[in-house]
């Protein structure tokens, strides 16, 4: 049973039709936005809870509990921020992109809807700077909205006074982190702040603040539309929904396409993108949900079902279901060599051993990509990334050290082959 | 060592850039930016108001734009903060130019899900045209970099040139977008595969038909 | 008051400590490089991991988690010693080797923390990082390939010193720390960063190669260079010494020093007399001991005699000059050199009452007449802490930067007596108002006004005094209790002409004024006394003599000997001991123990360290009202004083930072 059409959120999704309020309107967003607003916050932030939707920019975490965090009003004057997280930057996801530029108003009639819903005054929707058009297209769409007063004072006619606001990065990985994204919003270096205190207490200009990926936004109005029970209707239990997948790498037809949550991987490549290139036993293996998530290999990855459980269970994750498939032609330490290279490029540089490590751990992934190395190096570079693992003020050097960690967990004997190659050579020509 | 810097100090750039201001256009829209911050919160601005200055210099200059820093001082007193800040924003993101740069910066994508697509051979071919990384081309035309993932993974391979991003690339077509800058004339944004529309299967959408001919309303079928 | 273990063991840790100060509480040791008590939390080092339960299974950065009640902290397991073995790693990877050509050899933090909790060997064999050499000024030297991006740095100059001179630029493994365009830092305690540096990226210039700290012999003593009376310690080897830092004390100082109080130490070599000197037929000659002294005891001034005392003078001299004096049947003593005369009836009128700490806590300030970092800089840091806390601050005076947002007033000092109505309705509602008097407000009839101002709003109540003055010398307090006070200041003495005036290092004084008069300068440095003395009798600076001081709180301090005088210098007291045989008179004391011992019976306050009691403040009804526009005594921040101006560091200093003058440098 394939997802159907018209259980699809982002109907948009591939800007056959245009953006704009009128097309956007005709297609169901913004009906009776008020309506929505009247059920109250309590009621709101329950039927997102019962909707079972987690967080969908990678932690997955229950998006409705998110909301239920912030004060329910405010006793020392501080206003509240909604911040939605566009800074989709992650390897192989490119899905925000397209809410961005094909479907926008989805996200912005979610901003006002969460952002009732949590109390806050206005959301800042940071989008990457690279998305240039994108933010372009955003920016009419907010305009839109307030020349129908749809957003701004009495949004929608709710009584409600609601402002949203579009801030445009300037090239930042690292500002995907929602402490480093109020920092950028503030003005400053995206550097990751540390926890305590929590976004919920002292978030933006100190203020509480709930920052969310633009797809659990822009899912929100349709969910509370056609009621919790039918979001929850579809994936497996704590895996509900559904979810826009991003599809590159060696795949025949790479895309982005909204399916079923816990969809099987075959099912998805086989429904969607045309196959694995060279068929299915040229699969070597698949990132499943970004730059970030360990690899795995073919045959574990087959028949798993896309989704958080699903994929923890094989020693990945779901992340943004970013999904980078790599056929046998792959130099498969060369392809997470690179993902070091990005870890490192993007590290911020506050803390010891995300700046250090990561270059550490990128020269080294180079060396092994040619075999230029002695085999104990691996272990030591399986050290290294324990080193830096949970060692870090944010995730960045998680990140960075899990993708090392699934090469060696599933490729030693290649990278073992490559080191053993280039001895011999090396030999011969002494 | 940083392999950025911004552009030394100089008598030179004092005289080019030291009597800086927003152009009437771009003064309103300062204006606009800074009022989307609460009060006191000016600072806030600084990163669009660091793009918008850049891009005011690149009009100038007929290039992308950089950031001089008698620019970036400017952008300080504008928002009452140090200039040392500033800077620090200036060269903590990526797209600041900090120093002159061409009129087309030619961004390829590197990363794996790019270059498992054959970036590769796209910067091949942009070598091939006299492009090298890092650097400007003698004409001043294109300043080539690679970049990390730009998120447009579902077409890659991709490059951004200056505001637009030209995706699903293969040599040729690289070649020819380069060529057709070169010329003076606007190629085609977007995907680069004949019959793609955007992000949807090559040769047509597996979902979502009845939206290719229509503004299709799905409520009637809920 | 939470209660939490350390490694098994309970203790009761103060409501809102971190875990780190939990475990340093139970008498454990936590590495770190980035946390520092007096900064904000940066969390970047990573060295002070610990294991917290209930928490995360991962090591957590215990300076920035808040203790909180039962949890189970433990500094002794595996998973902590490998943490710090890891970021030990970390920061060494990219790190020189080069401790045998650093100046933080041997007080180096990483040294000290690598050998405690390093995993001993490296396993990093790619290239390192090198970092391009940056610029800080005059009395920074960088060496930034060093740098661990601890942003102590930054966060000194922008959260202490009130500057954002300092920032972290570019990201990740290229972060660099860097002024901008390498310009130097220009702030008055700017040297400070060289402390907080907890490795060799940023040493002082000045005394770079000079010493290895296990060659130094440590002197604690305490800055004369104003009236702050910063607590500090002096390095010294064989008769020199090498170095001064700042010693922790929160009353005072906090643990900062100014730059002109740490970089003065060169000048204590320098234009030193160090022989004794006559002047003959108009020309200055060296002499002996025994010619000097015959030569001043051939003046006969029968009670003709006068003492001023300079500003950097300690109490045991001036009491010492003072009973030489009373022996000869004078009272003529004096200390404000440069004319002030303000009413010295009551000391806690003259007297800065709130405390140095105690004004953090004011809630309205007006600054009447100071430039308080020209004057006080230490001040300053605590002035924006009260700022921080929502103090208003007003300033009478020419506008100087203040480094927080203060309100200027005007110019003139008959502003206070004319304030606009918002500016009194907030000292008028406010919990803790206070006033600060500098010797700007006081040259102008300032203290009249300012004690009216006091009354007026009520600046004495239970529980807070926040009636201030805030003096330059470091001697004036000391001075003003021991009686160097003539109810119409140095012009008295003037208008007396006394056939002798003794000069105690007053090298501020306007010495044409005394043409008709012989001066015996008893000093440590050709100065401006030196030049118009007839009898110069080679004199300690305050590194070379134990003494008493007393800042402008009113608080007692003393200071240690850490060197010999030069040459044929003497202590102070010695030669003014040697005046009264020269005299022969007697002055009752013939140890440095029995002299002390008098002074103490005189002015009793002056044998306990702590701040004098000065009783309250005068009532006055109504007072003289003050006028004229306020001037600043300090011209240039860094040649204050006779040992600054002697300093080619602070000369430098003056060059470059002040006037814009760039010497000329052989490679280093």
């Amino acid at each position: 049973m394939a997802l159907a059409d018209k259980d699809r959120i982002f109907t948009n999704l591939y800007g056959y039709q245009p953006w704009n309020l009128p097309a956007a309107r005709a297609r169901g967003d913004w009906d009776n936005t008020k309506a929505l607003i009247e059920r109250g916050r309590d009621t709101i932030i329950q039927e997102m809870k019962d909707s079972g939707l987690r967080g969908r920019g990678g932690a997955g975490f229950p998006t409705g509990m998110k909301w239920s965090f912030m004060p329910k009003e405010s006793r020392d004057g501080r206003p509240s921020f909604l911040v939605i997280n566009a800074d989709e930057s992650e390897p192989g996801s490119c899905k925000d992109r397209e809410i961005l530029r094909h479907d926008p108003h989805k996200l912005i009639e979610g901003a006002l809807v969460a952002g009732f819903a949590m109390g806050a005054r206005a959301a800042y929707i940071y989008v990457r700077g690279e998305y240039i058009r994108e933010a372009e297209t955003l920016f009419a769409a907010v305009a839109e909205a307030y020349a129908a007063g749809l957003i701004g004072r009495n949004a929608c006619g709710s009584g409600y006074d609601f402002d949203v606001f579009v801030h445009r990065g300037a090239g930042a990985y690292i500002c995907g982190e929602e402490t480093a994204m109020i920092e950028s919003l503030e003005g400053k270096k995206g550097q990751p702040r540390l926890k305590p205190p929590f976004p919920a207490g002292a978030g933006l200009y100190g203020c509480p603040t709930t920052v969310n990926n633009v797809e659990s936004i822009a899912v929100a109005p349709t969910i509370l539309r056609r009621g919790p029970a039918w979001f929850a209707s579809f994936g497996r239990d704590n895996n509900k929904g559904t979810k826009l997948f991003q599809i590159s790498g060696h795949v025949e037809k790479p895309c982005v396409v909204e399916e079923e949550m816990s969809i099987p991987f075959k099912d998805l490549i086989e429904r969607h993108c045309g196959g694995i290139r060279g068929g299915w036993d040229n699969l070597l293996a698949v990132i499943p949900g970004g730059s970030s998530v360990p690899l795995v290999p073919a045959a574990q990855i087959m028949d798993a079902p896309m989704d958080f459980d699903g994929l923890r269970a094989v020693g990945s994750g779901l992340g943004t279901a970013a999904v980078i498939v790599m056929d046998k032609s792959t130099d498969i330490v060369r392809a997470i060599a690179r993902l070091s290279y990005f870890y490192k490029h993007e590290s911020c540089g506050q803390c010891t051993p995300c700046r250090e490590g990561t270059g550490w751990m990128w020269r080294v992934m180079e060396r092994l990509r040619t075999g230029d190395a002695a085999i104990e190096e691996i272990d030591m570079l399986q050290q290294v990334t324990k080193q830096v693992e949970g060692h870090t003020i944010c995730a960045l050097g998680d990140a960075a050290a899990w993708p090392i960690q699934g090469l060696i967990r599933h490729f030693r004997p290649e990278i073992e082959r490559r080191i053993h190659e280039n001895a011999a050579l090396r030999e011969a020509a002494e | 060592m940083a392999d950025r810097h911004p552009e030394p100090d100089s008598p030179a750039l004092r005289a080019r850039w030291g009597q800086f201001a927003w152009t009437g256009d771009n003064a309103a829209r300062a204006q606009d930016i800074i009022a989307r911050y609460p009060a006191g919160r000016q600072r806030s601005a600084v990163m669009p108001l660091l793009d918008l200055a850049q891009r005011q210099v690149g009009a100038e200059e007929q290039t992308q734009g950089w950031l001089p820093l008698p620019v970036m001082e400017f952008v300080a007193r504008e928002l009452a903060m140090p200039v040392i800040r500033v800077l620090e924003v200036a060269t903590f993101y990526t797209m600041y130019n900090l120093a002159p740069i061409g009129r087309f910066h030619v961004q390829i994508c590197g990363t794996t899900p790019c270059m498992l697509r054959g970036s590769d051979d796209i910067m091949a071919a942009c070598k091939a045209k006299g492009l090298k990384k890092g650097h400007t081309t003698p004409d001043g035309l294109f300043t080539l970099t690679e970049v990390e993932c730009m998120g447009n993974c579902a077409s890659a391979p991709m490059v951004q040139i200056n505001d637009d991003n030209y995706e699903d690339l293969t040599a040729d077509s690289m070649t020819h977008i380069l060529d057709e800058l070169a010329a003076g004339r606007q190629p085609k944004t977007g995907t680069q595969a004949p019959g793609r529309h955007t992000v949807e299967p090559l040769g047509g959408p597996t979902t979502l038909v009845a939206m290719v001919s229509e503004n299709h309303d799905y409520r009637g079928e809920w | 008051m939470p209660k939490l273990k350390v490694d098994g063991v309970e203790i009761e840790v103060p409501a809102g400590a971190t875990v780190l100060q939990a475990c340093e509480l139970a008498g454990k040791e936590i590495p770190r490089f980035c946390y520092h008590e007096r900064l904000s939390i940066a969390g970047n080092c990573r060295m002070c991991l610990v294991e917290v339960k209930p928490g995360p299974p991962k090591p957590q950065a215990s300076c920035a988690l808040p203790a909180s009640e039962g949890q189970e902290i433990r500094t002794d397991s595996e998973m902590v010693k490998k943490a710090r073995e890891g970021v030990m790693e970390f920061l060494l990877i990219n790190h020189p080797l080069d401790c045998p050509i650093c100046d933080q050899g041997g007080e180096c933090d990483l040294q000290d923390q690598s050998v405690a909790y390093g995993r001993g060997a490296s396993r990093y064999h790619e290239e390192k990082r090198a970092v391009t050499q940056k610029t800080m000024g005059p009395l920074i030297k960088t060496v930034m390939t060093r740098c661990i991006h601890c942003t102590r740095c930054v966060r000194f100059s922008e959260e202490v010193a009130g500057v954002d001179e300092i920032g972290a630029l570019y990201r990740g493994e290229g972060m660099q720390i860097a002024t901008y365009l390498e310009q130097a830092a220009k702030h008055e305690l700017s040297a400070n960063v060289i402390d907080l540096c907890p490795v060799g990226a940023l040493t002082s210039r000045p005394y770079a190669f000079e010493a290895r700290p296990w060659e130094l012999k440590k002197t604690i003593g305490i800055d004369v260079s104003d009236a702050i009376g910063a607590n500090i310690r002096l390095d010294s080897r064989g008769r020199e010494v090498l170095r001064i830092l700042p010693r922790v004390n929160d009353d005072v100082n906090e643990e900062w020093l100014a730059d002109r109080a740490r970089y003065l130490v060169d000048g204590l070599t320098r234009r030193r007399l160090d022989t004794p000197w006559l002047r003959v037929d108009g020309k200055l000659q060296a002499a002996t001991w025994a010619e000097a002294l015959a030569a001043v005891g051939k003046v006969h001034p029968g009670s003709s005699v006068a003492v001023i005392a300079g500003d950097m003078v300690d109490c045991e001299t001036m009491f010492a000059a003072k009973k030489l004096a009373n022996a000869l049947g004078s009272t003529m003593l004096e200390g404000r050199q440069t004319g002030l005369a303000y009413d010295t009836s009551n000391l806690a009128a003259v007297a800065f009452n709130s405390t140095l700490a105690g004004i953090e806590s004011a809630d309205a300030i007006l600054i009447y007449g100071s430039h308080v970092r020209d004057e006080a800089p230490l001040l300053n840091p605590r002035l924006r802490k009260a700022v921080k806390a929502g103090a208003k601050v007003w300033l009478i005076g020419p506008w100087w930067d203040t480094t927080y947002p203060a309100t200027h007033l005007g110019d003139d000092a008959s502003v206070i007596d004319a304030l606009p109505e918002d500016v009194a309705s907030v000292f008028a509602n406010a919990a803790r108002p206070a006033i600060i008097i500098g010797g700007g407000a006081l040259a102008k009839g300032g203290l009249g006004a300012g004690l009216g101002f006091a009354a007026r709003f009520n600046l004495v109540r239970e529980g807070w005094n926040g009636f201030n003055v805030l003096h330059f010398a470091a001697a004036r307090m000391g001075g003003l209790m021991l009686g160097y006070a003539q109810a119409g200041g140095i012009g008295d003495i003037v208008a007396a002409a006394p056939k002798l005036v003794i000069s105690l290092g007053a090298d501020e004084v306007d010495w044409s004024k005394f043409a008709n008069s012989l001066i015996v300068h008893i000093g440590h440095h050709g100065d401006k006394a030196a030049h118009a003395a007839d009898v110069i009798l080679p004199a300690a600076a305050f590194s070379e003599k134990d003494g008493t001081y007393v800042n402008t709180e009113g608080r007692v301090q003393f200071s240690e000997k850490a060197v010999f005088a030069p040459g044929e210098a003497r202590e102070d007291w010695t030669i003014l001991r040697a005046l009264a045989d020269a005299f022969g008179v007697t002055v009752g004391f013939d140890s440095f123990d029995e002299l002390r011992a008098a002074m103490i019976a005189e002015v009793p306050a002056l044998g306990a360290e702590g701040l004098a009691d000065y009783g309250a403040i005068p009532a006055i009804a109504d007072h003289a009202p003050a006028s004229g526009v306020i001037g600043y005594a300090v011209k240039d921040r860094y040649l204050t004083n006779a040992i600054g101006r002697a300093s080619p560091t602070l000369q430098r200093c003056s060059a470059e930072l002040i006037h814009g003058v760039f010497q000329a440098e052989a490679a280093e």
